[in-house]
């Protein structure tokens, strides 16, 4: 077999590690899905009769946002799971072994892509209970959806640096909050990216939170009667968005290989 | 003999402590190497090395006439790791965690199934093999780790502390099956910080001491080197213990060690059963309480206390605390 071949391989039996723990702990699986119904129904039954986003209803408008939100955490698992494997020993085990160096994050990253599937399945009929609707046909939809995977699946090799470099999960947990609150919130997520003050109407505008927001609403025809907004990042959400995962992945995936290599335990 | 693990003047530092001093070993093929010392010594710093987890500052360290620095993952093939550093998954089923292994070293889907039962069933773990890891007792886990070093039968066996922490009849089991590992012509470096269990396994011991050989040999070696015989006294009042020590002190050979909690006097002598009746004598006419006295051989950690003038047990605490500080800068060094 060739090395990528066995990369692969060795990545499939890692996932599959990964996912057999899902289903023996389904806990994990159950809390962390319970933040984003919980998200969902407090800003829309809450902040849905507060807030107004001018253009459309606020349900419709929420909804993408709190999926950006949510993959956007989630991917947290990836960090945190790999500072738990550090802790516990498991990654001195597989680096003793035979194995493809790259195998233990591919199959990490991709074994979270069925997690981010999970929550963003839950999160979906929650948002049709409270009254969400997809306008669009079915390929745009499903467009949406791998969309927001693919945008999941380049945060997780962030976090998969992250948490091979601090190997602590409180730590993961707790520093990726810090950045990922105000990477979600100073966005088009809950309110209209138009409407906020100078600076921050700016970073909104080419926060590729926004972009992957934009372009979810736009797949679901979740647009109403916004405005077209008149940034090239927002005017090109998937273009915008496939170039950031261009990039993450370009920088974290050499970066995080290189940090298993002298991943330390203890 | 070829030497199927060997290192040369072997050094790495964790910012200023020195981890590893300049170490020298060599494991002929089909021994079994005792790495003896206390928590700090360098002995997991030295496995660490040589299977390829940690990158030594300098020197040189070979599995199998390979070079770990170079060829590290053709020294994966060859070796198994277990103890302290590797774990098992502790969701997954002992049977799951063995397989999972078997497929990363690459022995395809059905040997790693059938190599995964036979070990179950050769650690007498069959009948739990479904059931998480996480339900195991703690000798149970660490046989299945041994196990897991096992699944692709490696030429080369590390083994790490592999009996730290386990009640004494796993810790018997896990001598039986260690001294089973070595008749069947496996090479394996042990660490451990139990003089018994050296004695017990090792053909060959090296103690090693703040990252330094202090001595090397085989346990009856070891012991020669030390000489001659034990008198320990037991006194019955702590009051008992100055005088005895003194007393002791005029005809040891070496400094005498007092342990006081248990009101322990212990001096190295010679001249055998003789020796006993003096030293009865003296202490009857210096009126020390005597509750015991008996004459032993020496032990591996007579030996140990003679090579670096403290005991295991103390050492472990002094060098725990430095480990710790040295762990710190471990990931420190990592970054």
């Amino acid at each position: 077999m060739s090395s990528l071949g066995l990369a692969f391989a060795d990545g499939a039996v890692v996932a599959k590690r990964n996912l057999i723990k899902i289903r023996r702990v389904p806990e994990i699986l159950i809390w962390t899905t319970m933040s984003p119904i919980m998200f969902v129904l407090l800003f829309a039954l809450v902040f849905g009769n507060a807030i107004e986003v001018p253009g459309i209803d606020y349900k419709e408008y929420l909804i993408a946002g709190i999926f950006a939100q949510t993959v956007l955490f989630g991917s947290t698992f990836t960090g945190a799971g790999l500072a738990d494997d550090i802790t516990k020993g498991i990654i001195d085990r597989f680096r003793s072994l035979p194995m493809a160096q790259s195998a233990v994050l591919m199959g990490r990253t991709a074994s979270d892509i069925v997690y981010n599937a999970t929550s963003i399945f839950v999160m979906t009929i929650t948002g049709l209970i409270v009254g969400w609707r997809i306008h669009t046909g079915p390929f745009d939809a499903i467009g949406g959806f791998l969309l927001l995977l693919l945008f999941a699946y380049a945060v997780s090799w962030i976090m998969a640096y992250v948490g091979l470099k601090v190997s602590s999960v409180e730590v993961v947990q707790n520093a990726s909050f810090m950045f990922i609150f105000p990477l979600t919130f100073v966005a088009n997520t809950f309110v209209r990216q138009d409407l906020l003050p100078g600076p921050l109407r700016t970073f909104a505008e080419w926060n590729p939170v926004s972009a992957v927001a934009q372009a979810v609403r736009e797949a679901f025809g979740n647009t109403g009667s916004l405005p077209e907004p008149d940034v090239w990042s927002l005017a090109h959400p998937v273009a915008y968005t496939v170039i950031w995962v261009g990039i993450i992945l370009a920088v974290f995936v050499p970066l995080s290989v290189r940090q298993y290599r002298k991943a330390a335990s203890r | 003999m070829v030497g199927m693990i060997r290192t040369s003047g072997l050094v790495k530092r964790y910012g200023k402590v020195l981890a590893l001093d300049g170490l020298d070993l060599e494991v002929p093929k089909g021994t079994v190497l005792g790495l003896l010392g206390p928590n700090g010594a360098g002995k997991t710093t030295a496995i660490r090395i040589l299977t390829t987890l940690l990158d030594a500052d300098e020197g040189i360290a070979e599995v199998a006439g390979l070079d770990v620095r170079t060829e590290p993952h053709k020294v994966r093939e060859r070796i198994g790791l277990s103890g302290q550093n590797a774990a098992v998954d502790e969701h997954l089923t002992g049977y799951e965690n063995l397989d999972m292994v078997g497929r990363l070293y690459h022995l395809g889907r059905q040997k790693s199934r059938a190599r995964a039962r036979e070990l179950l069933d050769q650690f007498e773990l069959d009948e739990a093999a479904d059931r998480p890891a996480k339900t195991y007792s703690g000798g149970m886990r660490r046989r299945l780790d041994l196990a897991a070093a096992l699944v692709a039968e490696p030429d080369v066996l590390f083994l790490d502390e592999p009996t730290t922490g386990l009640d004494p009849r796993s810790r018997a089991q896990m001598w039986e099956t260690i001294l089973k590992l070595s008749r069947g012509g496996s090479t394996v470096l042990l660490t451990t910080q139990y003089m018994e269990e050296a004695d017990r396994l090792a053909d060959d011991i090296v103690v090693i001491d703040r990252g330094r050989k202090i001595a090397h040999g085989n346990a009856d070696q070891l012991k020669a080197e030390v000489g001659g015989e034990r008198v320990e006294v037991v006194v019955a009042s702590s009051d008992h213990v100055p005088a005895t020590a003194s007393i002791l002190g005029r005809i040891s050979q070496e400094e005498v060690h007092i342990d006081e909690p248990t009101r322990t006097v212990t001096a190295a002598v010679t001249g055998g059963v003789d020796i006993l009746g003096e030293v009865l004598q003296r202490l009857r006419d210096g009126q020390c309480g005597i509750v015991d006295i008996g004459l032993r051989r020496p032990t591996l950690d007579d030996v140990f206390l003679s090579l670096t003038g403290h005991v295991a047990e103390e050492a472990e605490e002094i060098l725990e605390q430095a480990h710790e500080k040295g762990d710190v800068r471990e990931k420190e060094a990592v970054r």
